[in-house]
């Protein structure tokens, strides 16, 4: 099997058979993260590249730690995000990356579709780590992941997806991989954070949140940014917590065994209140340790791909 | 200068020669006292065509396209006329800029400059420029292009005012405080994650000029219309009698914007490619006159601004040398319009609307003129332009409509090899 393209561009460019394999895969690596002796040599010799035009903490870290869980050489390199940064620049620094002899480069871009305009110019395979507005695929896949430990199968299950939809690459890459998959995706947020033509990407916009919770198998809230009050997407933060938040009581409308996840990093007390954070059902905390394990996954897959050409 | 045309197919008469005497078509004359005889092999002749809305970056984005490079993309796109759009470097929104282009233009000879003027100093949309003092010095209409009038108070003053010198308006229609986007608002800019640009932000601007022009009775030509609802407007407008005329360019009756899904910059362009819907709706309102024109919006970019992520590339692609192809295959061909119909598009109509008195080919007029290849099929390579733009989606398409021969005054601007 193994994976068909040499980078991992988003959801969009995978099958559903290579999703299921990147899961399976995750499975695996997870028994590695949790055993005692975190060490595999599945890229010894190789090395993996982080290239960040944005901030992240976690996704950062969670690649790093992947890369060295299985013995490669990694580096990291932060560069500027501003709004001028201009994508020869870019092209040129991933060509200098490319040339340095790296095997994986690891890109966040606060432009959609920015490592799409370099994959195929680089020998080095390209894993999209968010672009913009597009994509955050191994966000996706370890949601994914999160869900394949609970239920066997994807086929038939209701996931509801609540916040500030325009803006987050998760929802696509979300939504792509879960309609593959067969599952019923439910979204709710404001109508000003509700991007045109949604549904054609095959899910389902609710009328509130009770009814985008209401017999969900699983639950997703997003973080809302607090910049977006000053565009006029939504009035206060009062306002989007009374009406827009997943409090206790719309999550007792999922179904009983029903568990609640959220991307991070989260605002307390706005998109979430702290005790639906912290409650039996939140399985937000755990979901740290799957992202290790996709990534794992990810670029375990993608070296071998390379190994065999 | 005496040249013989022979073996001529023409629109409309059996003529098969024309005969063009120091620079003008000429009653008959002996083959033995021409200076020239070129056989033109049975190929179509028809009147030079006319490009109402163009962008030549001289003065000032010279490393883009110059009036030497933008003359020469028109001669080998078969246009003899072409009127530039004011968002130069500095704009032309003064008699001096005007002068200059025109005398650049006239050096380089190989196609008529019209300049457009600025409507507003500056592109901006608070004060006049000097409009009178511009049409002095030779611009054929004014227009913004490129920075939209903002508001309806302004609008209406450059429509009075520009009024006064007889001097037309053309408006580029967008509403910026609802659009931010790089690509159409729609199902594919929502699934690539790029932010869109509604075809509301076109119809509402279509809609306050339609609303001025009829309140003051003074017309408004309606720059590269793109919707299905601005259309709509324009139709109903002409109904009424309000002067309303429009023009579209080829990339919205061939393209889409499914075409932007791989992010590829060459496909983006303000307005931007639509939905199938408006595609359609365009080439409908091509078939029954709602549009007058059809204009390439010819924007040459440097590479450097192009091969930059999709968001921050800038808007445009050239067009001149492959508009009549375009026409010609997708309307002609097909029998959506007669090759009639094409030229009121491509030379009459742009001519009447801004009285460049272009198009005649009776004996004393200009020897404007363009000879195609209908019949054969071609590659068109970007890599064959004149332009300095490589900036065209329309790379390795096949078309039918060649250029071999295009004159202007009488002299050979463009000749295939
Ligand atoms: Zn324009």
């Amino acid at each position: 099997m193994g994976l068909k393209s040499k980078d991992l561009l988003g959801m969009k460019q995978l099958t559903p058979e290579e999703i299921m394999e990147i899961l399976d895969t995750a499975k695996t690596m997870k028994m590695v993260i949790t055993s005692g002796n975190k060490k595999t040599s599945h890229l010894q010799g190789k090395s993996v590249v982080t290239l960040f035009y944005e901030n992240s903490t976690r996704t950062r870290l969670s690649f790093e730690l992947a890369s060295k869980y299985m013995g490669s050489t990694s580096a990291n390199i932060s560069a500027s995000g501003s709004s001028v940064a201009k994508g020869e620049s870019l092209l040129d620094t991933a060509r200098t990356i490319d040339m340095m002899g790296t095997d994986i480069i690891v890109m966040r871009h606060p432009q959609s579709g920015a490592p799409h305009s370099i994959a195929d110019k680089l020998n080095a395979s390209v894993v999209n780590a968010g672009d913009g507005m597009n994509e955050h695929p191994t966000q996706a896949l370890l949601d994914m992941l999160t869900m394949y430990e609970r239920f066997d199968k994807f086929e038939g299950k209701k996931i509801a997806i609540c916040g500030d939809i325009y803006h987050s690459r998760v929802v696509r890459s979300n939504a792509i991989g879960l309609a593959k998959l067969g599952a019923n995706v439910s979204v709710y947020g404001p109508r000003t954070m509700m991007p045109i033509g949604i549904e054609k990407m095959g899910v389902t916009i609710a009328d509130s949140v009770e009814d985008c919770v209401r017999d969900a198998d699983a639950v997703m809230g997003l973080r809302v940014q607090l910049e977006r009050m000053k565009s006029s997407l939504f009035p206060s933060v009062a306002e989007y917590a009374k009406f827009y938040a997943i409090t206790p009581e719309v999550l007792k409308l999922a179904k009983p065994d029903a568990f609640l996840m959220h991307p991070g990093p989260c605002n307390h007390g706005v998109e979430l209140p702290t005790a639906v954070y912290d409650c039996d059902q939140s399985v937000i905390n755990k979901q740290v340790t799957n992202g290790v394990a996709v990534r794992m996954a990810v670029l375990y897959l993608l070296m071998a791909r390379r190994n065999n050409l | 200068m005496k040249t013989i045309l022979k073996n001529c197919k023409l629109v409309n008469s059996d003529k098969t020669e024309i005969y063009i005497e120091d620079g003008k078509f000429a009653d008959k004359f002996d083959e033995k006292i021409a200076d020239e005889v070129i056989d033109v092999n049975g190929r179509t002749v028809l009147p030079g065509l006319v490009d109402m809305h163009v962008h030549f970056r001289e003065p000032g984005y010279e490393y883009k396209e110059n009036i030497a490079t933008g003359s020469a993309a028109a001669a080998r796109g078969g246009f003899t006329s072409v009127c530039t759009m004011p968002n130069t470097n500095p704009v032309c929104d003064n008699a001096a800029v005007v002068s200059g282009i025109i005398k650049k233009a006239n050096e380089v000879g190989l196609v008529r400059v019209y300049p457009i003027g600025a409507a507003g100093k500056n592109l901006e949309s608070n004060e006049l420029a000097e409009i009178g003092l511009m049409k002095e010095a030779g611009i054929v209409a004014i227009s913004n292009d490129g920075k939209p009038i903002a508001t309806s108070g302004f609008m209406r003053k450059v429509l009075e005012y520009s009024s006064d010198f007889d001097i037309p308006v053309l408006n580029h229609e967008e509403d910026l405080t609802i659009s931010d986007g790089a690509m159409n608002e729609g199902e594919v800019s929502t699934s690539i994650g790029i932010r869109g640009v509604p075809t509301a932000s076109e119809d509402i601007m279509i809609a306050r000029d339609i609303i001025l022009s009829e309140y003051l009775g003074i017309p408004v030509h309606i720059c590269h219309v793109s919707t299905k609802g601005g259309l709509r407007m324009i139709r109903e407008a002409k109904a009424r009698g309000v002067k309303v005329t429009c023009e579209t360019c080829p990339h919205y009756f061939t393209l889409t914007d499914k075409s932007c899904e791989n992010y590829d910059t060459n496909f983006k362009m303000h307005p931007p490619l639509r939905t199938e819907e408006d595609r359609l709706a365009v080439i409908e309102a091509i078939k029954d006159g709602t549009v007058d024109c059809i204009v390439t919006d010819h924007a040459p970019h440097h590479q450097d601004d192009k091969e930059v992520e999709f968001s921050h590339a800038l808007n445009g692609i050239v067009g001149l040398e492959s508009s009549f192809a375009l026409c010609y295959t997708y309307l002609v061909k097909p029998g959506i319009i007669t090759m009639e119909k094409l030229l009121e598009l491509m030379c009459y109509n742009p001519s009447n609307i801004l009285k460049l008195g272009r198009g005649g080919m009776n004996v004393g007029d200009d020897a404007d003129l363009a000879v195609f290849d209908l019949d054969n099929e071609f590659v068109f390579e970007k890599d064959k332009m004149l332009s300095k733009g490589r900036n065209t989606p329309f790379d390795g398409w096949k078309l039918y409509g060649q250029t071999v021969l295009t004159m202007m005054g009488g002299k050979k601007t463009y000749e295939l090899r």
